[in-house]
């Protein structure tokens, strides 16, 4: 079969990707967990616990703060000290939980054995309800509410459930490792979200840099016998899992601007995702784990690591387990070198979504920005169609209304334009602000209609 | 050849002269009636259209103060009392005085004084900064320093200080329009009287932090000690959500705050001396000493009446 891809834009970086043949190893517990209330995207999850109760690791400790939005659960067993502001990695004040551990005591009803589970579960509410209940988001990056997406609004029908195993960002390799090791887990996973989404066909794309990981899938889903399932190979082109761009590799569609997959008869999950919703479902095992990686070009080989951790674990934490901050990191990211944020305060913690802790050196600092000499490599990169240099420009003149006309609203910040301009202009910090100015406009907008 | 000529020369003569009784005739016809003054206002106003005032320029403050008939709320700050004496001329009415203002930075997070603990590497502006991140030192409130301000101001007012990384305001440049404060994403900059001869006290710094995490990352931040507001005589020093706040128009310029402030967060400039903080330390001591020694009989009194 050919390999697949998206129609327009995208870059080749190096994929970097050091630590792939870590196996993944289990973090232990440190002495205080602080866990985020801002962990998914939407409305901020209110806490339901008071300070000194007593939890259980998997307990309820917050509810959704609003239609799209999560619980969550506490990741350890111990005491609540203390509720209230804590900084985040970017250095803003969010509200945490802070629990002191105190062993290793799991709430009940939830199933902690390793067996497999394949028999899915008939009632669709149910599924839904467990997947809810269990806090689960959307592990790609976005942290989405699972439950939300795979409930998509009457009168959408979904064709197809797209199992995004890309990762197309350079370093991260926690998607690859679960994907070698949690193989049969995520293709049931796959199979009770097809269910849900009242059996429509599941293709999972995987990019052709992961050939084990492309051929265990294969492997799994023919010894588990899921007809509708199928392995798409995707070209190594970052943004490969950009959710439109593998919408457009596997169905050939393109989402229109302002609008959802769901209308193209989409529905793009990613493999972490499809991992936690089979433990979901079939464990009754709430959403409190991940994997992450900690890597980066100075950091040696042999400190390279996949922990499968607590959430909630503070990065220092993890960063002291695996040996320390390398002297020669310039910049800490949390995520992928392409749309991973920097660390500002490594006291900060983890959260669902955290995929990685990326040390990189001096050759990845920022150099002095130049005047655009108009090539257009960024429009060339860019794989959603737009102008970069035009919606720099257009912001930092202030004119929202071109900014919408020029759709700065569709970006979805990968970042290619920023990494193919010769004059290295910060266009994605520009284009990220214009964004927020037009989507505030079009919120205001449809508030009124 | 000839007759061409001359035949173009008088369609065009007679075709001008049609035409502009035509004009005269729709000029008189729908002549709008404007109000002489605004014109003369217009020409009075310092003409920077900088928006100070809350009108869109210039000729929208004339408009406006014309339709009104008084200067009740219309104030030149670039101008000032001067101008808007003029301008009051013009139209016949009283102009209330205004205290002139001037743009204050209530930061003093300087390079020494507030460790960066991370660089930043994106678009040099502060709003997109502030956006991005709680800034690259371990304080959420202070200046950024990537010069939003200098880039707002019309005058030229503003300017980096490259020894601090904070900036600097001329004061003799300053016109108090607002435009800094607006384009401060921190809310660091304020507008603040002037003062007799320049001379004024503020609290530059608005951390609010609790003492020691706002200490932690800023040696000369406001920790919310209080001290300030119990020295204060004149009731100007109110401490809220662990940050002091000086009200101008209450501040008698005694500097006894400065002088007891422990972490120097507390400013004076223009003074014509140099702040002896030990005297004025002795001097409070005394009037402390001397409240209790009055106080002190009444006391004694009342407990012998027990």
């Amino acid at each position: 079969m050919s390999k697949l891809t998206f129609s327009i834009g995208g870059i080749h970086p190096a994929d970097s990707k050091i630590a792939r043949e870590r196996k993944i190893e289990v973090l232990p517990l440190p002495d205080r967990v602080y866990v985020s209330m801002f962990q998914h995207l939407g409305a901020m999850a209110k806490p339901v616990v008071a300070v000194g109760d007593a939890v259980k690791a998997g307990q309820i400790i917050a509810e959704p703060g609003g239609f799209i939005s999560a619980y969550i659960h506490s990741p350890v067993s111990g005491t609540v000290r203390s509720i209230g502001p804590r900084k985040d990695l970017a250095g803003f004040m969010q509200m945490h939980i802070e629990i002191e551990v105190q062993g290793d005591e799991w709430a009940e009803g939830i199933d902690l054995t390793t067996d497999l589970v394949t028999s899915v579960p008939e009632d669709r509410d149910f599924i839904l309800d467990r997947i809810k209940m269990n806090g689960v988001v959307g592990l790609g990056g976005a942290t989405f509410p699972t439950h939300v997406k795979l409930n998509p609004p009457p009168g959408k029908v979904a064709e197809c459930l797209i199992l995004n195993g890309a990762e197309c960002e350079p370093y991260l390799t926690s998607d690859y490792r679960i994907l070698l090791e949690r193989t049969d887990e995520i293709v049931v996973g796959a199979a009770i979200m097809q269910k849900v989404l009242g059996g429509c066909r599941c293709v999972i794309g995987i990019e052709e840099n992961k050939p084990e990981a492309i051929a265990a899938v294969r492997a799994s889903v023919a010894r588990l016998g899921y007809p509708s399932m199928e392995v798409a190979v995707l070209k190594k082109r970052y943004p490969q899992g950009g959710e439109k761009q593998l919408i457009d590799a596997v169905m050939h569609r393109q989402v229109k601007s302002g609008g959802l997959p769901i209308d193209v008869g989409a529905v793009v999950q990613n493999v972490a995702t499809s991992l936690a919703v089979y433990e979901a479902v079939q464990k009754n095992k709430p959403l409190v784990t991940n994997v992450l990686t900690v890597t980066g070009d100075v950091l040696a080989p042999d400190r390279q690591h996949n922990y499968l951790f607590r959430i909630g674990v503070p990065l220092s934490f993890i960063a002291q387990y695996a040996g320390g901050v390398p002297e020669d990191a310039v910049k800490i990211v949390s995520g992928g070198p392409m749309m991973g944020k920097a660390i500002a305060n490594l006291d900060a913690t983890t959260v669902k979504g955290s995929s990685s802790i990326l040390y990189l050196g001096g050759k990845t600092s920022r150099k002095e920005e130049g005047p655009c000499i108009r090539c257009g490599r960024c429009a060339d990169a860019c794989p959603m169609g737009l102008e970069p240099f035009l919606l720099k420009s257009l912001y930092r003149a202030g004119d929202v209304p071109a900014l919408e006309q020029n759709a700065a609203q569709d970006c979805i910040e990968c970042g290619c334009c920023q990494y193919s301009c010769p004059s290295y202009i910060p266009l994605l910090d520009n284009i990220r602000m214009a964004k927020g100015q037009v989507m505030a406009v079009i919120r205001a907008r449809n508030a009124k209609k | 050849m000839t007759n061409t000529i001359i035949w173009t020369v008088v369609i065009l003569t007679a075709l001008g002269l049609v035409l502009s009784l035509v004009l005269y005739w729709i000029a008189r016809k729908f002549k709008v009636e404007e109000d002489p003054r605004i014109d003369d206002i217009e020409k009075t106003l310092p003409g920077a259209n900088c928006g100070g005032c809350g009108f869109a320029g210039c000729r929208a403050f004339a408009d406006a103060a014309v339709k009104a008939g008084n200067l009740d709320a219309n104030y030149c700050p670039v101008g000032g009392a001067e101008v808007m004496k003029k301008v009051a001329v013009i139209l016949g009415c009283e102009v209330k005085e205004a205290a002139p203002m001037v743009a204050v930075v209530r930061c003093n997070g300087t390079c020494d004084a507030r460790p960066r603990i991370n660089t930043y590497e994106g678009e040099r502006s502060c709003k997109v900064k502030a956006a991005l991140y709680g800034g690259d030192t371990g304080c959420l409130f202070g200046c950024l320093g990537c010069g939003d301000c200098v880039a707002a101001c019309q005058f030229g007012a503003l300017s980096m200080n490259p020894a601090t990384g904070l900036p600097s305001v001329d004061e003799s440049k300053c016109t108090a329009c607002g435009k800094c404060v607006a384009a401060c994403p921190k809310c660091i900059i304020e507008l603040r009287s002037k003062g007799p001869r320049g001379m004024r006290e503020y609290v530059s710094c608005t951390n609010k932090d609790k003492g020691p995490v706002a200490r932690k990352s800023c040696s000369s931040a406001c920790i919310g000690c209080g001290i300030c507001e119990k020295t204060c005589q004149h009731g100007a020093i109110t401490v809220a959500d662990n940050v002091a706040y000086i009200d101008f128009t209450k501040c008698k310029l005694c500097r006894e705050c400065e002088a007891v402030c422990p972490t120097g967060a507390i400013h004076g400039v223009n003074f014509p001396k140099e702040l002896d903080k030990e005297a004025v330390k002795k001097r409070i001591a005394d009037r402390k000493a001397k409240a209790a020694a009055t106080v002190q009989p009444e006391a004694k009194k009342e407990a012998e009446n027990v």
